[in-house]
């Protein structure tokens, strides 16, 4: 029981993990696709957050009276992810409109289909 | 000044990619990253002496030592491979503007550079630095900009490669992301040296496994190790012929790299080979891409979709030196890191000026190029040679060392199988040459001209050191070995 609720974090991360990667791979639709990549992402940024809470402590902030902090490193950690996370998403929609522009679909199984034609 | 080498070699870059939107012209622009890119490459050298003589150099950012501080830590493999980045990444842009004025609309020309010197710190970022964290930020980095690089090709399936390169390649970061924060989890240290201390005793952990595992499969996605190299032939193949030179000579060796870099100096050796069955499946996976990737190479009607298979299965030998384990399989893959950037570099540059000449290269549009760009075709047969592994080229040189490094290893098999993988190279390689040279030119299309003298000099600058090193072989073999022997603890 105590590794089923006692760790409920990392099921949440490994639930989201799997719902990115399954909307990645088994999703046709490129928008779609760059969702279920944010999503994976994010499972990530929760178990770095999550890593970083240590049992009866407080936010890092020098308070008098309190000794136990948390560990704040992971999150400023994070931060630098959420930022490469967020330029990954730019730069993925960024290509999905011009995708847009050259083939008129935004559907996996219709661009290869115009692709093959090509070869 | 000279302290501060190892930052001025990543920060030199990344300083310059913003100053790129001043100068405007193209030109200008063109002048500027080759001076930059020049600079970088003479730091690397300097760097690589001081390395060879004195030992390891450690540079802690802002005077914050480690393992609190972030910290470069330049050893004889990190200068060995920057020396290849900035090398290959310098040669490769003295043809650049006359390449992009043909591929590259002229308002995005500027971007190009600027993409480029981004792709260029982070790779040369990933080898110098000594903390793990820091290696997912520069590889994020390298890999963004050259998403939007392959992107800039003509051709709208470069588009469609470039977003499936992105999937792919954010999948394996975040995977190595995962890796670093198991890591992190169980030893609460992002430098390299301190997780080589403290990971031993944590060693025999569900989790350090969970983190060995998710760190090979994000780092073999990005050095194409087959199976899970699907993103690299489109990329390569509709990128920019610039940017596929730059890549096939760079990219795949960082991440080879990474490989090294992780499981010698961070998991420990006995650690990733005895405790975890790591050798077995690269061994096998290695040599199946190479028969896999050799085979495909053999079908591309494409010539560059011909050079990305082979790509693919040159990583494949990489991987076989590298599961080897010894200090000459080691020695052998970093050789053939060196060589396949000289070989894929010049091969990927004559693609270039023949895209440049003739705007394609199919295979179909080689006939009777033999007569007509006699220099870049020349240049085509000695890369491929060098690719084959005949004797007097940097193939041979680490095809035999790879052979006798598993000779010695006791692995018979494998060392046939790596001589039977050169045979496919043959069948490719003649293909283009049989085209070039014994087949006649399309009646009625006007014969190409010989490709411009800014392709030119590149290209046969390439071609002689993959004719210089595969008979001078000291001074690659020399930090080759000087770096497997730190690798593996050996004093020299």
């Amino acid at each position: 029981m105590t590794t089923v609720l006692g760790l409920y974090n990392y099921w949440i991360v490994v639930v989201l993990m799997m719902i990115g990667l399954y909307i990645v791979i088994a999703n046709g639709n490129l928008v779609k696709k760059i969702i279920g990549l944010n999503i994976f992402q994010t499972s990530v940024f929760i178990f770095y957050i999550s890593l970083g809470k240590v049992d009866g402590g407080t936010a890092p902030i020098l308070v008098e009276g309190v000794e136990l902090y948390s560990n704040p490193l992971t999150h400023v950690l994070i931060l630098t992810a959420i930022v490469v996370s967020l330029a990954t998403t730019a730069l993925g929609l960024a290509i999905v409109v011009r995708i847009k522009e050259a083939y008129g679909s935004i559907e996996e199984e219709e661009i290869q289909i115009k692709d093959n034609k090509e070869c | 000044m000279l302290t501060h080498l190892p930052a001025l070699q990543v920060l030199i870059p990344l300083m310059a990619a913003p100053l790129c939107l001043f100068l405007r012209r193209p030109h200008l622009v063109w002048m500027f990253t080759l001076i930059v890119s020049g600079l970088a490459f003479l730091i690397s050298v300097a760097l690589l002496q001081q390395v060879m003589v004195s030992g390891p150099i450690i540079y802690e950012m802002g005077g914050w030592s480690g393992p609190w501080g972030i910290e470069y830590r330049i050893d004889r493999l990190s200068a060995f491979l920057s020396l290849i980045i900035t090398a290959m990444s310098t040669v490769v842009l003295i043809a650049a503007q006359t390449s992009i004025d043909k591929e590259i609309p002229k308002n995005r020309q500027i971007y190009f550079y600027i993409l480029f010197l981004f792709a260029l710190t982070g790779l040369l970022g990933i080898v110098s630095t000594g903390d793990v964290f820091n290696v997912f930020v520069f590889l994020e980095i390298s890999s963004l900009s050259t998403y939007a690089l392959i992107a800039l090709g003509k051709d709208r399936r470069a588009l469609w490669a470039a977003y499936q390169y992105l999937i792919m390649g954010t999948i394996g970061a975040t995977f190595i992301l995962i890796s670093i924060g198991l890591m992190y989890q169980m030893t609460g240290t992002l430098n390299m040296a301190d997780l080589a201390v403290l990971l031993p005793e944590v060693a025999q952990t569900r989790t350090i496994f969970a983190a060995f595992a998710f760190f090979v499969v994000g780092v073999c996605l990005k050095l194409a190790l087959f199976p899970l190299h699907l993103w690299l032939p489109n990329a390569y193949a509709y990128a920019p012929s610039i940017v596929t030179a730059f890549l096939a000579a760079t990219a795949t060796k960082v991440a080879v790299y990474l490989l090294i870099r992780f499981t010698y100096s961070i998991f420990g050796i006995s650690f990733s080979f005895t405790t975890l069955p790591l050798q077995t499946l690269f061994v096998v996976l290695g040599l199946v891409g190479v028969f896999v990737a050799s085979t495909a190479a053999v079908y591309q009607k494409n010539v560059k979709h011909v050079f990305a298979y082979s790509s693919v299965a040159q990583v494949g030998y990489m991987i076989v030196g590298f599961s080897i384990g010894t200090t000459a399989g080691l020695m052998a893959t970093l050789l053939h890191l060196f060589n396949h950037a000289l070989m894929k570099g010049a091969l990927f540059l004559a693609l270039g000026a023949v895209m440049y000449r003739i705007g394609s290269v199919q295979l179909s549009s080689f006939n009777g190029l033999g007569r007509q760009m006699p220099f870049t075709m020349a240049a085509i047969v000695a890369g491929g040679l060098s690719l084959i592994g005949v004797p007097l080229t940097v193939g041979f040189v680490s095809k035999w060392y790879l052979v006798m490094a598993s000779i010695e290893n006791g692995w018979w098999p494998v060392a046939v199988l790596i001589l039977l993988g050169s045979l496919f190279a043959i069948v490719y390689v003649w293909r283009i040459i049989e085209a070039a040279y014994f087949k006649d030119p399309v009646a009625g299309k006007e014969p190409a001209k010989e490709a411009p003298l800014a392709f030119l000099i590149p290209i046969w600058l390439l071609v002689g050191a993959n004719i210089y090193f595969g008979i001078d072989t000291r001074l690659s073999i020399q930090v080759a070995q000087a770096a497997a022997h730190s690798l593996l603890g050996i004093s020299p």
